[in-house]
């Protein structure tokens, strides 16, 4: 019986992580397949597809509109949330618990809704589809969580560090720029990173969003209309790669972030 | 011609602060004189932060003036008062070195760079913290983190050093440690030390006045002796560590002496009361006495209920008349739970509360 107690929950977790797991897995083995189908049995390992890839121009300039996209959303998104968490939690003022709420509503709505509201907004602007308006779109969907990482920072005692630099003689722009700035960048890259792995891997908004110069996930779906092939499976695996890279970044930031402020 | 008298170094006159409808400091007036270490001592939610906070700046009395040297510095921020404060949390900043911290006022002040870095060294040393100059904030241990932080303060050579609960952190020894430290350094630099606590032991300890704050008021203030021996109202009695108090009725007043009817019995006190008031007395633990003094009160007897073994002491609950009274006997009085003992005060130690 207590064998069964003792491995019955890594038994589970090994399920549980197979469940999540094996498709990745598979994707990223299939990318390094010999033949033409990304199907069982596998005769690689070749880097053929991955050849391909790399010399196919319609994936290449996806992948640095979807860098251009995710940064440039990403700083814009990070500042904003930045100047908004700050100006919450320092003033108080009526109606803040409001703005709050203002502010992190956009997470609750559905990225159809949200791509189908800036397009109605953008046409009746004049301003037509491009990697522009798809910037615009991750703004919107990830200045709540830049905001919400942003804002829980930034605390009683992180208020208190800054009251001491006004007491030593500061002036607001001071207090910003060299004590609360300096005292955030960990959890300012996290958010940042945060915001651009979303942005990387963003469909939705991408796709209604853009005409001529598409995104990598915009591309991807374009070459999964003509079936299967290995070489979508290595693109896959470009976009997993670079997304676990960011994911890998921001946790090492939160860690080195807390086993400072013991 | 009279010579015009100098100023306090901090006044307050005749300041309140209400906060959300909420008073949480009544009018009340406070001078500190240049020099002095005042401790403002007061149970949470008492105002004492408040009061440390007109002076620093960080909050605005909601009547009545601030002045430093004189000079009104109510509306003042707190960059441009000539105080300095030492937080509870320290406040350091994370990201910057020792010796940026402890210079970071002299940077906003535009000093020059040897000078800021000599300065820096300076207090570092004053704090024990020599050599220390490059070390993060994070390699610390929480004294030497308060250290920095009063080296930071004392950097801009503050005409008044303010700090709210400095030692709150620190665990009993350090803080023992620290209290000594602070008392030395204000000598050594000859400043003004306002300094909040709710530890009425380290108020004692270190004060060269305290302030007891209840609820937004004064309730006493005087050097540590005096407030201990001599309370000037029940809540200070009872705050400035352990009490026996008494209520009662005064029954005969005269000569400086009044005579108040407790339960334990009519006891002289010194002092003076109209006839008929409910007063209250109050007799320190070790003031309760085993024999009679030659101009003692009695007060009757009762039984040993309890006690417990303190090392210097015996700290004893006696039943006297229905009354729980503490005691500090002896340990050579060999008092054991059940005895029945006779207990006696010297009159000039009885206090007469009459608020």
């Amino acid at each position: 019986m207590s064998a069964v107690y003792r491995w019955a929950p890594w038994i589970y977790l090994a399920i549980a992580l197979l469940f999540i797991f094996l498709p990745v897995l598979v994707l990223v083995q299939f990318s390094f397949q010999g033949g033409m189908a990304p199907v069982p049995p596998f005769d690689g390992p070749s880097l053929k597809w991955w050849g391909k890839v790399l010399a196919n121009r319609k994936i290449t300039d996806g992948l640095w509109n979807s860098l251009l996209v995710g940064l440039g959303s990403a700083s814009v998104a990070t500042v904003l949330g930045f100047l908004a968490a700050y100006s919450l939690a320092r003033k108080r003022r009526r109606l803040s618990g409001f703005y709050q709420f203002l502010l992190m509503a956009p997470i609750t709505v559905s990225y159809l809704i949200i791509g189908m509201g800036l397009q109605i907004t953008f046409n009746q602007l004049g301003l037509g589809k491009s990697l522009w308006a798809i910037g615009i779109g991750h703004v919107v969907i990830n200045l709540p969580l830049t905001f919400a990482i942003l804002y829980s920072q930034l605390g009683e005692h992180q208020a208190n560090i800054e009251r001491a630099a006004y007491d030593l003689g500061a002036g607001d722009w001071r207090v910003v720029l060299e004590i609360t700035v300096p005292m955030l960048w960990p959890s300012l890259l996290a958010a940042f990173f945060i915001a651009a792995t979303l942005s990387w891997d963003e469909f939705v908004i991408a796709f209604l969003m853009s005409r001529f110069d598409v995104t990598l996930p915009v591309v991807i779906w374009s070459m999964l209309r003509s079936g299967l092939s290995p070489e979508l499976n290595a693109t896959g695996t470009l976009v997993f790669i670079i997304s676990i890279l960011a994911v890998g970044v921001v946790e090492f930031l939160l860690w080195r972030s807390r086993k400072q402020h013991v | 011609m009279s010579e015009k008298p100098m100023p306090d170094r901090v006044e307050l006159r005749r300041v309140s602060k209400v906060y959300e409808g909420v008073t949480v400091v009544e009018t009340l007036d406070l001078s500190i004189a240049a020099g002095e270490f005042v401790v403002l001592l007061g149970p949470s939610g008492s105002g004492k932060t408040t009061l440390l906070n007109m002076i620093g700046g960080f909050a605005n009395p909601s009547s009545g003036q601030v002045l430093i040297d004189g000079e009104d510095v109510t509306d003042l921020p707190p960059a441009r008062r000539p105080t300095a404060t030492v937080f509870q949390d320290y406040a350091l900043f994370p990201h910057m070195s020792l010796a940026a911290n402890v210079a970071f006022g002299l940077r906003m002040r535009k000093a020059p760079k040897a000078e800021r870095l000599a300065k820096a060294a300076e207090m570092l040393r004053l704090v024990g913290l020599e050599g220390f100059s490059n070390r993060g904030i994070h390699q610390l241990s929480g004294g030497q983190r308060q250290r920095v932080a009063l080296a930071r303060a004392m950097a801009v050579e503050p005409k008044v050093l303010l700090l709210d609960e400095p030692l709150g952190a620190l665990d009993l020894a350090l803080r023992r440690q620290m209290q000594e430290e602070l008392v030395r350094l204000q000598r050594r630099l000859g400043a003004t030390f306002v300094h909040v606590t709710h530890d009425q032991e380290e108020a004692m300890s270190i004060a060269d006045r305290i302030v007891v704050v209840n609820k937004g008021r004064i309730e006493d203030m005087g050097p540590p002796d005096r407030v201990y021996l001599k309370p000037a109202s029940l809540f200070a009695a009872k705050f400035m560590g352990e009490s026996n108090v008494l209520g009662g009725r005064v029954v005969e007043s005269q000569g400086g002496e009044v005579k108040v009817e407790t339960a334990l019995g009519a006891i002289l006190a010194p002092g003076t009361g109209a006839v008929g008031t409910a007063v209250h007395l109050a007799l320190r633990p070790e003031q309760l006495l085993l024999a009679p003094h030659t101009h003692g009160v009695s007060l009757g007897r009762g039984r040993v209920e309890e006690l417990s073994f303190q090392g210097t002491h015996c700290r004893c609950h006696c039943r006297v008349a229905g009354q729980d009274l503490i005691l500090r006997a002896p340990v050579s009085a060999g008092l054991t739970a059940g005895q029945e003992v006779s207990l006696y005060a010297a009159r000039t130690d009885v206090v007469l509360l009459q608020r």
